[in-house]
Protein backbone atom coordinates (compact mmCIF):
# COMPACT_ATOMS: atom_id res chain seq x y z
CA UNK A 1 0.00 0.00 0.00
CA UNK A 2 1.48 3.36 -0.96
CA UNK A 3 1.35 6.60 0.83
CA UNK A 4 -2.07 7.82 -0.84
CA UNK A 5 -3.50 4.57 -0.24
CA UNK A 6 -3.14 5.12 3.47
CA UNK A 7 -4.46 8.26 3.20
CA UNK A 8 -7.06 7.59 2.14
CA UNK A 9 -7.80 4.22 3.85
CA UNK A 10 -7.09 6.27 7.33
CA UNK A 11 -9.74 9.18 5.39
CA UNK A 12 -12.42 6.17 5.30
CA UNK A 13 -11.59 4.60 8.92
CA UNK A 14 -13.19 8.34 9.66
CA UNK A 15 -15.99 8.14 8.52
CA UNK A 16 -16.54 4.51 10.41
CA UNK A 17 -15.92 5.93 13.51
CA UNK A 18 -18.82 8.19 12.65
CA UNK A 19 -20.83 5.48 12.10
CA UNK A 20 -20.55 3.82 15.17
CA UNK A 21 -23.11 4.29 17.80
CA UNK A 22 -22.50 5.94 20.96
CA UNK A 23 -24.56 8.63 23.55
CA UNK A 24 -22.62 11.04 22.05
CA UNK A 25 -22.79 9.81 18.46
CA UNK A 26 -26.31 9.59 18.73
CA UNK A 27 -26.35 13.30 19.53
CA UNK A 28 -27.46 16.40 17.46
CA UNK A 29 -25.19 17.53 15.34
CA UNK A 30 -25.39 21.06 16.22
CA UNK A 31 -25.10 20.64 19.68
CA UNK A 32 -22.10 18.82 19.47
CA UNK A 33 -20.56 21.68 17.35
CA UNK A 34 -22.04 24.13 19.31
CA UNK A 35 -20.31 22.58 22.19
CA UNK A 36 -17.27 22.14 20.87
CA UNK A 37 -16.81 25.76 19.40
CA UNK A 38 -17.41 26.79 23.40
CA UNK A 39 -14.28 24.58 24.21
CA UNK A 40 -12.39 25.50 21.86
CA UNK A 41 -13.36 29.39 22.52
CA UNK A 42 -12.55 29.09 26.21
CA UNK A 43 -9.43 26.78 25.83
CA UNK A 44 -7.44 29.71 23.49
CA UNK A 45 -8.85 32.35 25.61
CA UNK A 46 -6.52 31.05 28.29
CA UNK A 47 -3.93 33.42 29.47
CA UNK A 48 -0.56 32.43 27.91
CA UNK A 49 1.25 31.74 31.55
CA UNK A 50 -1.79 30.05 33.29
CA UNK A 51 -0.82 26.61 32.75
CA UNK A 52 -2.10 24.88 36.03
CA UNK A 53 -5.33 26.43 35.03
CA UNK A 54 -5.25 25.22 31.52
CA UNK A 55 -4.08 21.10 32.10
CA UNK A 56 -7.92 20.60 33.41
CA UNK A 57 -9.47 21.74 30.45
CA UNK A 58 -8.55 18.15 29.13
CA UNK A 59 -10.92 16.67 31.28
CA UNK A 60 -13.63 17.49 28.71
CA UNK A 61 -12.34 15.92 25.94
CA UNK A 62 -10.85 12.51 27.71
CA UNK A 63 -14.32 12.38 29.28
CA UNK A 64 -16.37 12.78 26.17
CA UNK A 65 -13.63 10.24 24.15
CA UNK A 66 -14.82 7.72 26.85
CA UNK A 67 -18.64 7.86 26.47
CA UNK A 68 -18.04 7.66 22.74
CA UNK A 69 -16.09 4.66 22.53
CA UNK A 70 -13.22 6.06 20.58
CA UNK A 71 -9.51 5.54 21.60
CA UNK A 72 -7.58 8.76 23.22
CA UNK A 73 -4.88 7.14 21.16
CA UNK A 74 -6.93 6.80 17.74
CA UNK A 75 -6.75 10.49 17.84
CA UNK A 76 -3.15 10.92 18.08
CA UNK A 77 -2.37 8.32 15.34
CA UNK A 78 -4.54 10.14 13.66
CA UNK A 79 -3.55 13.49 13.92
CA UNK A 80 0.43 12.58 14.17
CA UNK A 81 1.25 15.02 11.21
CA UNK A 82 -0.61 17.79 12.62
CA UNK A 83 0.18 17.15 15.93
CA UNK A 84 4.06 18.22 15.19
CA UNK A 85 2.78 21.52 13.85
CA UNK A 86 1.18 22.59 16.67
CA UNK A 87 3.70 21.45 18.99
CA UNK A 88 5.87 24.03 16.74
CA UNK A 89 4.39 27.16 17.65
CA UNK A 90 5.19 28.24 20.76
CA UNK A 91 8.88 26.66 20.16
CA UNK A 92 10.77 30.04 20.18
CA UNK A 93 9.02 31.82 22.61
CA UNK A 94 11.76 30.04 25.55
CA UNK A 95 13.90 32.50 23.19
CA UNK A 96 12.11 35.60 23.04
CA UNK A 97 10.99 35.45 27.33
CA UNK A 98 13.81 34.85 29.27
CA UNK A 99 12.35 36.08 32.54
CA UNK A 100 12.41 33.35 35.54
CA UNK A 101 8.85 32.94 36.32
CA UNK A 102 8.83 30.25 38.83
CA UNK A 103 11.24 28.05 40.75
CA UNK A 104 11.07 24.63 40.38
CA UNK A 105 13.76 23.65 42.91
CA UNK A 106 17.07 24.55 41.82
CA UNK A 107 15.99 25.38 38.16
CA UNK A 108 14.27 28.51 37.45
CA UNK A 109 11.41 28.08 34.44
CA UNK A 110 11.63 31.51 32.01
CA UNK A 111 7.69 32.22 31.40
CA UNK A 112 8.70 31.57 27.49
CA UNK A 113 9.00 27.97 28.78
CA UNK A 114 5.43 28.24 30.31
CA UNK A 115 4.18 30.00 27.47
CA UNK A 116 5.24 26.98 25.10
CA UNK A 117 3.88 24.39 27.16
CA UNK A 118 0.52 26.71 27.33
CA UNK A 119 -0.01 26.87 23.62
CA UNK A 120 1.11 23.85 23.00
CA UNK A 121 -1.45 22.35 25.05
CA UNK A 122 -3.85 24.82 23.81
CA UNK A 123 -3.20 23.32 20.48
CA UNK A 124 -3.42 19.89 21.51
CA UNK A 125 -6.95 20.08 23.62
CA UNK A 126 -8.55 22.18 20.50
CA UNK A 127 -7.29 19.42 17.97
CA UNK A 128 -8.80 16.74 20.51
CA UNK A 129 -12.09 18.43 20.63
CA UNK A 130 -12.36 18.88 17.02
CA UNK A 131 -11.34 15.15 15.84
CA UNK A 132 -14.23 14.02 18.36
CA UNK A 133 -16.35 16.41 16.56
CA UNK A 134 -15.52 14.67 13.40
CA UNK A 135 -15.29 10.81 14.76
CA UNK A 136 -18.41 11.29 16.02
CA UNK A 137 -20.71 12.99 13.36
CA UNK A 138 -20.88 11.85 9.41
CA UNK A 139 -19.82 14.63 6.91
CA UNK A 140 -23.27 15.59 6.17
CA UNK A 141 -25.01 15.86 9.29
CA UNK A 142 -22.38 18.40 10.24
CA UNK A 143 -22.83 20.19 7.06
CA UNK A 144 -26.73 20.07 7.68
CA UNK A 145 -26.46 21.48 10.98
CA UNK A 146 -23.83 23.92 10.04
CA UNK A 147 -26.79 25.43 7.49
CA UNK A 148 -29.38 25.07 10.49
CA UNK A 149 -26.91 27.85 12.40
CA UNK A 150 -27.07 29.99 9.45
CA UNK A 151 -23.30 29.48 8.18
CA UNK A 152 -22.60 30.08 4.51
CA UNK A 153 -24.18 27.88 1.84
CA UNK A 154 -21.33 28.74 0.37
CA UNK A 155 -18.68 27.88 2.51
CA UNK A 156 -20.57 24.59 3.70
CA UNK A 157 -20.74 23.87 0.10
CA UNK A 158 -17.07 23.59 -0.35
CA UNK A 159 -16.50 21.71 3.25
CA UNK A 160 -19.08 18.85 1.75
CA UNK A 161 -17.15 18.72 -1.88
CA UNK A 162 -13.86 18.91 -0.50
CA UNK A 163 -14.52 16.20 1.58
CA UNK A 164 -16.55 14.04 -1.07
CA UNK A 165 -13.20 14.50 -3.48
CA UNK A 166 -10.34 14.52 -1.26
CA UNK A 167 -10.56 10.89 -1.76
CA UNK A 168 -10.84 11.33 -5.62
CA UNK A 169 -7.70 13.68 -6.14
CA UNK A 170 -5.76 11.74 -3.56
CA UNK A 171 -6.53 8.69 -5.99
CA UNK A 172 -5.32 10.67 -8.98
CA UNK A 173 -2.35 11.97 -7.00
CA UNK A 174 -1.45 8.08 -6.32
CA UNK A 175 -2.22 7.52 -10.08
CA UNK A 176 0.34 9.82 -11.23
CA UNK A 177 2.97 9.40 -8.85
CA UNK A 178 2.88 5.42 -9.57
CA UNK A 179 2.97 6.20 -13.31
CA UNK A 180 6.44 8.48 -12.54
CA UNK A 181 7.95 6.34 -10.28
CA UNK A 182 7.40 3.53 -12.79
CA UNK A 183 9.45 5.20 -15.29
CA UNK A 184 11.68 6.70 -12.59
CA UNK A 185 13.16 3.55 -11.04
CA UNK A 186 15.45 4.47 -8.40
CA UNK A 187 14.30 7.87 -7.37
CA UNK A 188 13.44 8.86 -4.40
CA UNK A 189 10.57 11.20 -4.00
CA UNK A 190 9.63 13.17 -7.16
CA UNK A 191 12.25 15.18 -8.51
CA UNK A 192 12.31 19.06 -8.36
CA UNK A 193 12.29 19.56 -12.17
CA UNK A 194 9.31 17.50 -12.36
CA UNK A 195 7.33 19.26 -9.72
CA UNK A 196 5.36 22.40 -11.64
CA UNK A 197 4.33 19.85 -14.35
CA UNK A 198 2.87 17.57 -11.84
CA UNK A 199 0.67 20.27 -10.02
CA UNK A 200 -0.15 21.77 -13.34
CA UNK A 201 -1.63 18.29 -13.98
CA UNK A 202 -3.35 18.08 -10.72
CA UNK A 203 -5.04 21.39 -11.06
CA UNK A 204 -5.97 20.56 -14.72
CA UNK A 205 -7.41 17.54 -13.89
CA UNK A 206 -9.40 18.98 -10.77
CA UNK A 207 -10.49 21.67 -12.98
CA UNK A 208 -11.78 19.16 -15.77
CA UNK A 209 -13.49 17.13 -12.95
CA UNK A 210 -14.88 20.50 -10.91
CA UNK A 211 -16.96 21.52 -14.17
CA UNK A 212 -18.19 17.94 -15.00
CA UNK A 213 -19.49 17.83 -11.40
CA UNK A 214 -21.09 21.25 -12.27
CA UNK A 215 -22.68 20.21 -15.08
CA UNK A 216 -23.84 17.47 -13.20
CA UNK A 217 -25.41 19.73 -10.29
CA UNK A 218 -27.21 21.84 -12.70
CA UNK A 219 -28.50 19.04 -14.73
CA UNK A 220 -30.49 17.83 -11.68
CA UNK A 221 -31.99 21.40 -10.98
CA UNK A 222 -29.01 22.88 -9.15
CA UNK A 223 -29.69 26.76 -8.43
CA UNK A 224 -27.43 28.24 -5.80
CA UNK A 225 -28.95 26.38 -2.94
CA UNK A 226 -27.68 22.61 -1.93
CA UNK A 227 -30.40 20.23 0.28
CA UNK A 228 -28.59 18.69 2.55
CA UNK A 229 -29.60 15.47 4.62
CA UNK A 230 -32.79 15.39 6.70
CA UNK A 231 -31.57 16.04 10.40
CA UNK A 232 -33.33 14.75 13.55
CA UNK A 233 -34.70 17.91 15.08
CA UNK A 234 -33.28 18.77 18.25
CA UNK A 235 -34.80 17.59 21.41
CA UNK A 236 -34.21 17.63 25.37
CA UNK A 237 -31.26 15.55 25.53
CA UNK A 238 -29.46 17.24 23.26
CA UNK A 239 -30.15 20.74 24.71
CA UNK A 240 -29.53 19.32 28.32
CA UNK A 241 -25.53 17.78 26.59
CA UNK A 242 -25.21 21.36 25.13
CA UNK A 243 -25.97 23.36 28.52
CA UNK A 244 -24.15 20.94 30.48
CA UNK A 245 -20.88 20.53 28.43
CA UNK A 246 -20.91 24.51 28.31
CA UNK A 247 -21.33 25.09 31.85
CA UNK A 248 -18.79 22.14 32.83
CA UNK A 249 -15.74 23.94 30.30
CA UNK A 250 -17.16 27.29 31.49
CA UNK A 251 -16.28 25.87 35.50
CA UNK A 252 -12.97 24.30 34.35
CA UNK A 253 -12.40 27.48 32.40
CA UNK A 254 -12.90 30.20 35.53
CA UNK A 255 -12.55 28.12 38.47
CA UNK A 256 -8.97 27.43 39.60
CA UNK A 257 -9.69 23.29 39.89
CA UNK A 258 -6.25 22.54 39.73
CA UNK A 259 -5.10 25.08 42.02
CA UNK A 260 -8.05 23.95 44.71
CA UNK A 261 -6.86 20.09 44.52
CA UNK A 262 -3.06 21.53 45.17
CA UNK A 263 -4.46 23.53 48.11
CA UNK A 264 -5.83 20.42 49.78
CA UNK A 265 -2.93 18.66 50.00
CA UNK A 266 -0.19 21.97 49.82
CA UNK A 267 -0.67 24.69 52.42
CA UNK B 1 -40.18 14.19 -28.73
CA UNK B 2 -36.33 15.25 -29.25
CA UNK B 3 -35.55 17.28 -32.14
CA UNK B 4 -32.29 18.48 -33.92
CA UNK B 5 -32.37 21.05 -36.89
CA UNK B 6 -29.23 21.74 -38.76
CA UNK B 7 -27.20 21.66 -35.44
CA UNK B 8 -23.99 23.42 -35.85
CA UNK B 9 -20.98 23.46 -33.23
CA UNK B 10 -17.00 24.33 -32.77
CA UNK B 11 -15.54 24.17 -29.90
CA UNK B 12 -12.89 26.75 -31.66
CA UNK B 13 -13.44 28.45 -34.82
CA UNK B 14 -13.25 27.03 -38.36
CA UNK B 15 -12.89 23.79 -36.78
CA UNK B 16 -16.48 22.18 -36.40
CA UNK B 17 -17.23 19.50 -34.13
CA UNK B 18 -20.67 18.83 -35.29
CA UNK B 19 -22.03 20.00 -38.77
CA UNK B 20 -25.64 20.65 -39.89
CA UNK B 21 -26.93 18.25 -37.98
CA UNK B 22 -30.51 17.21 -38.11
CA UNK B 23 -32.43 14.14 -36.80
CA UNK B 24 -35.37 13.65 -34.82
CA UNK B 25 -36.13 10.97 -31.66
CA UNK B 26 -39.77 9.70 -30.98
CA UNK B 27 -41.14 9.50 -27.01
CA UNK B 28 -40.07 5.83 -25.82
CA UNK B 29 -37.18 5.38 -28.62
CA UNK B 30 -34.24 3.68 -27.62
CA UNK B 31 -31.44 5.12 -29.76
CA UNK B 32 -27.82 4.36 -29.96
CA UNK B 33 -25.41 7.05 -30.67
CA UNK B 34 -22.22 5.71 -31.92
CA UNK B 35 -18.81 6.53 -33.58
CA UNK B 36 -15.21 6.65 -33.60
CA UNK B 37 -13.69 8.53 -31.19
CA UNK B 38 -14.23 12.28 -32.36
CA UNK B 39 -17.26 11.74 -34.00
CA UNK B 40 -19.01 14.11 -31.49
CA UNK B 41 -21.56 11.85 -29.19
CA UNK B 42 -20.77 13.72 -26.08
CA UNK B 43 -20.68 16.90 -27.71
CA UNK B 44 -24.03 16.09 -29.27
CA UNK B 45 -25.87 15.29 -25.56
CA UNK B 46 -23.97 18.38 -24.19
CA UNK B 47 -25.85 20.07 -27.15
CA UNK B 48 -29.04 18.55 -25.89
CA UNK B 49 -28.62 19.32 -22.53
CA UNK B 50 -27.55 23.06 -23.10
CA UNK B 51 -24.65 22.66 -21.50
CA UNK B 52 -23.07 24.42 -25.04
CA UNK B 53 -24.33 26.98 -27.07
CA UNK B 54 -24.95 25.91 -30.95
CA UNK B 55 -25.79 27.13 -34.30
CA UNK B 56 -29.17 25.71 -35.58
CA UNK B 57 -32.37 24.53 -33.32
CA UNK B 58 -32.72 21.67 -30.36
CA UNK B 59 -36.48 21.20 -29.79
CA UNK B 60 -37.38 18.87 -26.79
CA UNK B 61 -40.89 18.36 -26.79
CA UNK B 62 -41.52 21.60 -29.11
CA UNK B 63 -39.78 23.19 -26.84
CA UNK B 64 -35.99 25.03 -28.29
CA UNK B 65 -33.56 24.74 -25.49
CA UNK B 66 -32.57 28.30 -25.08
CA UNK B 67 -31.44 30.16 -21.03
CA UNK B 68 -35.06 30.45 -20.70
CA UNK B 69 -35.86 26.91 -20.86
CA UNK B 70 -33.38 25.22 -19.36
CA UNK B 71 -34.77 24.80 -15.97
CA UNK B 72 -37.60 23.05 -17.89
CA UNK B 73 -35.82 21.07 -20.34
CA UNK B 74 -33.31 19.47 -18.00
CA UNK B 75 -36.08 18.44 -15.72
CA UNK B 76 -36.60 16.20 -18.60
CA UNK B 77 -33.96 15.11 -19.21
CA UNK B 78 -32.05 12.83 -17.10
CA UNK B 79 -28.08 12.03 -17.93
CA UNK B 80 -25.50 9.73 -16.67
CA UNK B 81 -21.99 10.75 -17.29
CA UNK B 82 -19.44 8.48 -17.87
CA UNK B 83 -17.35 8.91 -15.04
CA UNK B 84 -19.96 8.46 -11.72
CA UNK B 85 -17.73 9.93 -9.78
CA UNK B 86 -18.55 13.22 -10.91
CA UNK B 87 -21.87 12.14 -11.04
CA UNK B 88 -22.13 11.45 -6.93
CA UNK B 89 -21.38 14.41 -5.73
CA UNK B 90 -22.85 13.98 -2.15
CA UNK B 91 -21.22 11.77 0.50
CA UNK B 92 -23.73 8.97 0.46
CA UNK B 93 -26.06 7.54 -2.26
CA UNK B 94 -29.21 8.70 -0.68
CA UNK B 95 -28.13 12.66 -0.30
CA UNK B 96 -27.08 12.28 -4.18
CA UNK B 97 -30.64 10.46 -4.88
CA UNK B 98 -32.47 13.09 -3.00
CA UNK B 99 -30.50 15.99 -4.64
CA UNK B 100 -32.71 16.29 -7.66
CA UNK B 101 -36.01 15.75 -6.56
CA UNK B 102 -35.58 18.32 -4.02
CA UNK B 103 -34.00 20.43 -6.25
CA UNK B 104 -37.25 20.23 -8.29
CA UNK B 105 -39.39 21.20 -5.29
CA UNK B 106 -40.60 17.70 -4.68
CA UNK B 107 -41.29 17.22 -0.45
CA UNK B 108 -38.68 15.27 1.45
CA UNK B 109 -41.63 12.57 1.70
CA UNK B 110 -42.44 12.13 -1.92
CA UNK B 111 -38.62 12.45 -2.40
CA UNK B 112 -37.87 9.40 0.24
CA UNK B 113 -40.10 7.34 -1.16
CA UNK B 114 -38.74 7.60 -4.64
CA UNK B 115 -35.44 7.06 -3.72
CA UNK B 116 -36.59 4.27 -1.66
CA UNK B 117 -38.72 2.66 -4.80
CA UNK B 118 -35.40 3.57 -6.90
CA UNK B 119 -33.63 1.29 -4.65
CA UNK B 120 -36.13 -1.07 -4.34
CA UNK B 121 -36.86 -1.54 -8.60
CA UNK B 122 -32.85 -1.41 -9.16
CA UNK B 123 -32.28 -3.96 -6.09
CA UNK B 124 -29.76 -1.34 -4.25
CA UNK B 125 -31.84 -1.27 -1.27
CA UNK B 126 -28.35 -1.85 1.20
CA UNK B 127 -26.63 0.85 -1.07
CA UNK B 128 -28.82 3.60 0.51
CA UNK B 129 -26.47 4.76 3.27
CA UNK B 130 -22.80 3.80 2.09
CA UNK B 131 -20.78 6.31 0.99
CA UNK B 132 -20.12 7.35 -2.20
CA UNK B 133 -16.27 7.42 -2.30
CA UNK B 134 -16.43 3.44 -0.47
CA UNK B 135 -18.71 1.31 -3.16
CA UNK B 136 -17.26 -0.28 -5.75
CA UNK B 137 -16.71 0.94 -9.75
CA UNK B 138 -20.09 -1.04 -10.59
CA UNK B 139 -22.16 -0.47 -7.95
CA UNK B 140 -21.86 3.37 -8.81
CA UNK B 141 -22.74 2.96 -11.87
CA UNK B 142 -25.81 1.75 -10.98
CA UNK B 143 -25.87 4.36 -7.86
CA UNK B 144 -25.51 6.81 -10.31
CA UNK B 145 -28.30 5.30 -12.74
CA UNK B 146 -30.29 4.96 -9.62
CA UNK B 147 -30.23 9.16 -9.19
CA UNK B 148 -30.95 9.94 -12.11
CA UNK B 149 -34.67 7.81 -12.09
CA UNK B 150 -35.47 9.41 -8.68
CA UNK B 151 -35.80 12.47 -10.72
CA UNK B 152 -38.03 10.70 -12.64
CA UNK B 153 -37.03 12.37 -16.26
CA UNK B 154 -38.96 11.82 -19.59
CA UNK B 155 -35.87 10.69 -21.06
CA UNK B 156 -32.78 9.21 -20.31
CA UNK B 157 -29.53 10.28 -21.72
CA UNK B 158 -25.97 7.57 -20.87
CA UNK B 159 -22.69 8.54 -21.73
CA UNK B 160 -20.49 4.97 -21.91
CA UNK B 161 -22.71 3.31 -19.35
CA UNK B 162 -20.88 0.37 -19.24
CA UNK B 163 -17.11 1.86 -19.56
CA UNK B 164 -14.73 0.41 -17.09
CA UNK B 165 -17.38 -2.48 -16.00
CA UNK B 166 -16.59 -6.09 -15.31
CA UNK B 167 -18.74 -8.52 -17.34
CA UNK B 168 -20.76 -9.33 -14.23
CA UNK B 169 -21.51 -5.34 -13.73
CA UNK B 170 -21.47 -4.88 -17.35
CA UNK B 171 -24.49 -7.60 -17.73
CA UNK B 172 -26.47 -5.72 -14.85
CA UNK B 173 -26.87 -2.12 -15.82
CA UNK B 174 -27.37 -3.97 -19.67
CA UNK B 175 -30.63 -5.27 -18.16
CA UNK B 176 -31.17 -2.25 -16.31
CA UNK B 177 -31.31 -0.09 -19.48
CA UNK B 178 -33.34 -2.42 -21.37
CA UNK B 179 -35.97 -2.85 -18.48
CA UNK B 180 -36.00 1.43 -18.43
CA UNK B 181 -39.51 2.48 -20.25
CA UNK B 182 -38.48 6.25 -21.02
CA UNK B 183 -36.54 7.58 -23.77
CA UNK B 184 -32.92 6.50 -23.91
CA UNK B 185 -29.79 7.69 -25.84
CA UNK B 186 -26.75 6.12 -25.29
CA UNK B 187 -23.51 6.86 -26.50
CA UNK B 188 -21.20 4.48 -26.59
CA UNK B 189 -17.97 2.07 -28.50
CA UNK B 190 -19.41 -1.16 -26.53
CA UNK B 191 -21.52 -1.57 -29.86
CA UNK B 192 -22.77 -5.38 -28.26
CA UNK B 193 -24.59 -3.05 -25.56
CA UNK B 194 -25.85 -1.10 -28.25
CA UNK B 195 -27.28 -3.86 -30.09
CA UNK B 196 -28.70 -5.59 -26.36
CA UNK B 197 -30.34 -2.23 -25.66
CA UNK B 198 -31.47 0.02 -28.69
CA UNK B 199 -33.79 -0.92 -31.33
CA UNK B 200 -32.19 2.50 -33.45
CA UNK B 201 -28.69 3.67 -34.03
CA UNK B 202 -27.59 7.21 -35.11
CA UNK B 203 -23.75 6.66 -36.55
CA UNK B 204 -21.86 9.72 -36.52
CA UNK B 205 -18.78 10.50 -38.42
CA UNK B 206 -16.90 14.05 -38.46
CA UNK B 207 -19.81 15.74 -36.83
CA UNK B 208 -22.40 14.45 -39.30
CA UNK B 209 -24.60 11.71 -38.97
CA UNK B 210 -23.30 9.43 -41.81
CA UNK B 211 -26.46 6.03 -41.25
CA UNK B 212 -29.76 6.19 -39.40
CA UNK B 213 -31.66 3.11 -39.19
CA UNK B 214 -32.66 -0.06 -37.48
CA UNK B 215 -29.66 -1.16 -34.72
CA UNK B 216 -29.70 -4.78 -35.87
CA UNK B 217 -29.02 -3.53 -39.53
CA UNK B 218 -26.44 -0.85 -39.26
CA UNK B 219 -24.56 -2.87 -36.74
CA UNK B 220 -24.30 -5.58 -39.14
CA UNK B 221 -22.71 -3.78 -42.08
CA UNK B 222 -20.18 -4.50 -41.57
CA UNK B 223 -18.53 -2.48 -44.65
CA UNK B 224 -20.31 0.38 -43.12
CA UNK B 225 -18.61 0.39 -39.90
CA UNK B 226 -14.82 -0.34 -41.32
CA UNK B 227 -15.04 3.23 -43.43
CA UNK B 228 -15.77 4.64 -40.52
CA UNK B 229 -13.28 3.12 -38.06
CA UNK B 230 -15.28 1.24 -36.72
CA UNK B 231 -16.00 -2.70 -35.86
CA UNK B 232 -18.46 -4.95 -36.23
CA UNK B 233 -20.25 -5.98 -32.34
CA UNK B 234 -18.54 -8.76 -31.35
CA UNK B 235 -21.36 -10.86 -30.83
CA UNK B 236 -21.55 -10.44 -34.57
CA UNK B 237 -18.31 -11.12 -35.78
CA UNK B 238 -17.42 -14.36 -37.45
CA UNK B 239 -15.07 -16.59 -35.42
CA UNK B 240 -12.10 -18.90 -37.31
Amino acid sequence: MNKMEKALHELSEMDDLAAQSSPIHRLHPAAKLLSTIAYILLTVSFHKYDLTGLIPMLLGPVLLFQLSGIPVRTCFYKLRIVLPLVMAVGLFNPFFDRAPLLQLGPVAVSGGVISMLTLMLKGVFCLMASFLLMATTPIDSLCAALRKLHVPGLLVTLLLLTYRYVGVMTEELAVMTDAYHLRAPGQKGIHVSAWGSFLGQLLLRSMDRAQELYASMLLRGYHDHFHYAGIRPFRLPDGLYLVGSILAFLLLRFVPVAALLGSLFVR
Amino acid sequence: MIEFQHVSFAYEKDRPVIRDLSFRIESGESVGLIGANGAGKSTVMKLLLGLLPCEGQILVDDTPVTKETLKTIRRKLGFVLQNSDNQMFMPTVYEDMIFAPLNYMVSREEAEKRVDAVLARLGLTELKYRHNHKISGGEKRMAAIATILAMEPEAILMDEPTSALDPYNRRVVINTIRELSQTKIITSHDLDMILDTCDRVLLLSEGQIVADGPAGEILRDQALLESHRMELPLSLSRRD
